[in-house]
């Protein structure tokens, strides 16, 4: 008895710690890469953190909102300037290449093969799980504006914001972790 | 525990989770912890290396306590009882 009054004592201790610090148990990426491995590592530390119960905020910005694209989604009224960058980003997660190690596709269709021997989640699984799991998706309304790139052609996903960076701030202040990818 | 003292555990929930990896072991032990209740003990299978300092690191932060690990041909089994 006695050492389970402790444990809660303790408990308790932590919990009014946390409130002082003004933190929650959440943890906020920037997700600012555009490339499959840093945005499947994202992902996997995402996931991973629902699992400790913990709430996840990503926000997606630069060139990580295209990898939010849907391919089968086609947008209308875009400008020049728009329909030429919609043509060089890639479209959707299925097509993000490596960060290094590329080799003109060449490394990023072996890196594939291997994730898929190894029983590794493609990321197009992974942004599924993740919004099974309830974690957050953030697209920074600003990066989206200069990739020409809009709300319309993006996935469909259960809890898909488009904000700025003051959201990003206050969810962050009131985390636990912060990272940058 | 010892290997044996494991062995003979009659365990209320299995979890094989042999083909996926990070963070698949983690995520269904989640899961499947939460259709137990306290007190009843749960294994998890896992061909992943990692997972077998993972789930006891997670079991720990989330108040279960953690048995141990057995390994097996190929896989390991990891015990813990839920908090």
């Amino acid at each position: 008895m006695d050492s389970e009054f402790k444990k809660q004592f303790l408990d308790l201790q932590n919990k009014v710690n946390n409130l002082e610090k003004g933190t929650k148990d959440q943890m906020s990426m920037v997700v600012f890469s555009g490339d499959l491995d840093k945005l499947l590592a994202a992902l996997i530390m995402a996931t991973g953190a629902t699992a400790m119960d913990t709430e996840v905020k990503l926000f997606f910005t630069f060139w990580a909102t295209a990898a939010l694209r849907d391919k089968n989604k086609k947008v209308k009224g875009k400008n020049l300037i728009s329909k030429l960058f919609g043509a060089m980003l890639p479209k959707g997660s299925t097509k993000v290449k490596l960060s290094q190690m590329n080799m003109m596709g060449m490394g990023t269709s072996m890196m594939k093969k291997l994730m898929k021997k190894n029983n590794v989640a493609s990321l197009e699984d992974m942004f599924k799980m993740a919004g099974e799991l309830g974690v957050q998706i953030n697209i920074c309304e600003m990066s989206m504006e200069l990739m020409g790139l809009k709300k319309e052609e993006m996935i469909d996903y259960p809890n898909l914001n488009i904000c700025g960076v003051a959201t990003f701030l206050v969810d962050a202040e009131e985390s636990k972790v912060q990272l940058f990818i | 525990m010892t290997t044996e003292e494991l062995q003979a555990i009659n365990v209320d929930k299995s979890v094989d989770a042999r083909g996926t990896a990070c963070p698949g072991p983690l995520l269904a032990a989640k899961k499947a912890i939460g259709e137990i209740t306290s007190g009843q003990i749960m294994e998890v299978l896992s061909a992943d290396e990692g997972t077998k300092k993972d789930i006891p690191k997670w079991a720990t932060k989330k108040g279960h306590e953690y048995l141990g690990t057995v390994e097996d041909s190929g896989y390991y089994k990891i015990y813990m009882k839920k908090g």
